[in-house]
């Protein structure tokens, strides 16, 4: 299906970024519209988490990494030294593969990162804590139980939970790295459909090995391989008729 | 090779089987015609069972594919491709075994004039010359052989478009053998249509190798 893409809220140009002195982004340059869903497919090593770590400067965390190039939020460049990374990364969810719920009531877990921004309204505190669960499919589950541990939930629900933390904060963009990986198929296909919705209010790039997940859920994939973009297009073009030999090859399981 | 690409060579072999099936209707058909044979067009007849329960076959083994494999790209075109194809083979069995009908129908051969003056004996050849070319674009993934077939159809549609002339012409020498002449006109409406067919086919198979999509261009 064709989408009416605004205007670009994720860029990056000419990005290069090395571990030492091993090259693992060549060159890449990307164009993501705002409200859409991207995923980031590829083999293992190709780096595409790597790529995703770039916009929210999440390699600055990894000694010896290089990187040259532009990553752009909102036209704004963040690797340039003017910005306040935490300011920015505010802007900027995350969720990684593995449910990772702090040990705290479910209630303070979505909290959390409201407080640390320093509010302490009860009733703003609940109102956004309620939104940002219901965003996240997870209310009915647990609108009784909102003080009890995180950690009693199971994986599917936590990791609804650490999407309900990230969005609580209202970032304008959700980075995602194999979200469901770690899940059984129903917390999966939960997952999907709530990215699904959420898409409304969030620009999502999602990194994911499971290339009919790609397919049911985003709305551009890009095809990643020993540190290249080698394609990039809408999902219905990449996964019916792509123009890359190698992306054909991998997509068809033929390699990698 | 992959347990997929094992899956889709099963695919392909069981289609070119009931291809070759589907010709070998045909030709008999047309040896029927020529010597009048009507145990021959009753073994087409019969034969039509095994065409309709092959095509039951390739169309569980698509939904099979698609439902276990989620077959992409080139894959998913040729699963796709295969299906239609899959049903225009039937329906060019289905015409082979009404052709026969009229075979068993007739009391006395068909008169060779009438054969001549239609060009009926062209319009069966160009067919089944269609048919057969569209197997081997198939079988050696030929697009250029494939977008061939578009040209013969023409030949095949001239000759169905004299078809009405021409049986008037014959019923005004021979009203005797009216009905016969009806057969005919019968007979080439559907050899037309098993050129529209491979037509379709060739559509399907530029498809599937060029993600091409060439149905209602002119």
């Amino acid at each position: 299906m064709e989408a009416d893409y605004g205007e670009y809220k994720l860029k990056a140009r000419n990005l290069n970024l090395f571990y030492g002195s091993k090259q693992a982004l060549k060159n890449v340059s990307i164009d993501i519209a705002a409200n859409t869903v991207t995923a980031f497919i590829g083999p293992s090593g190709c780096g595409k988490s790597t790529f995703l770590r770039c916009f929210n400067r999440m390699n600055d965390l990894i000694p010896n990494v290089t990187i040259t190039g532009e990553v752009m939020i909102d036209d704004i460049d963040i690797y340039k030294n003017s910005i306040d990374v935490y300011a920015y990364r505010k802007k900027i969810g995350m969720v990684f593969q593995k449910p990772n719920p702090f040990p705290k009531t479910i209630f303070e877990n979505v909290a959390f990162g409201l407080r640390i921004n320093g509010e302490n309204s009860k009733a703003i505190l609940g109102d956004t804590v309620e939104k940002a669960l219901k965003q996240a499919a997870l209310w009915d589950e647990v609108k009784d139980s909102l003080h009890q541990s995180a950690m009693a939930l199971s994986g599917g629900q936590q990791q609804r939970l650490c999407i309900a933390r990230a969005i609580a904060v209202k970032p304008s963009v959700l980075l995602m790295d194999e979200p469901a990986s770690a899940l059984d198929p129903i917390s999966t296909a939960k997952i999907e459909e709530l990215i699904f919705q959420l898409k409304k209010d969030f620009t999502i790039v999602i990194v994911t090995h499971n290339m009919q997940q790609a397919a049911r859920i985003s709305n551009k994939t890009a095809f990643f391989y020993l540190g290249e973009l080698i394609e990039y297009d809408s999902t219905d073009k990449i996964f019916t008729n792509p123009s890359e030999n190698a992306t054909q090859n991998y997509i068809t399981g033929r390699f990698g | 090779m992959t347990h997929l690409e094992s899956e889709l060579k099963l695919l392909q072999d069981a289609t070119i089987e009931m291809w070759v099936l589907v010709i070998s209707q045909l030709e008999k058909t047309l040896h029927s015609l020529k010597t009048f044979d009507k145990d021959f067009a009753r073994e087409v007849v019969s034969n039509e069972k095994r065409v309709n329960s092959m095509e039951l076959g390739i169309d569980r083994d698509c939904e099979n594919i698609f439902a276990l494999y989620n077959p992409v790209a080139v894959d998913l075109r040729f699963v796709l491709a295969t299906l239609k194809i899959n049903s225009n083979l039937e329906r060019i069995g289905d015409i082979a075994e009404g052709i026969c009908k009229f075979i068993i129908s007739e009391t006395q051969p068909f008169d060779k004039d009438l054969l001549a003056m239609t060009r009926f004996y062209d319009m069966f050849d160009g067919a089944n010359n269609m048919l057969n070319d569209v197997l081997k674009a198939f079988e050696e993934e030929d697009t250029k052989l494939a977008r061939s077939i578009f040209q013969k159809d023409e030949f095949l549609d001239e000759i169905n478009m004299e078809a009405n002339e021409n049986i008037l012409a014959y019923i005004a020498k021979q009203p005797g053998n009216t009905k016969q002449a009806l057969n005919i006109l019968s007979i080439i409406r559907k050899l037309e249509r098993v050129g529209d067919q491979s037509k379709n086919i060739a559509e399907e198979i530029i498809f599937y190798l060029e993600a091409k999509v060439l149905k209602h261009k002119k």
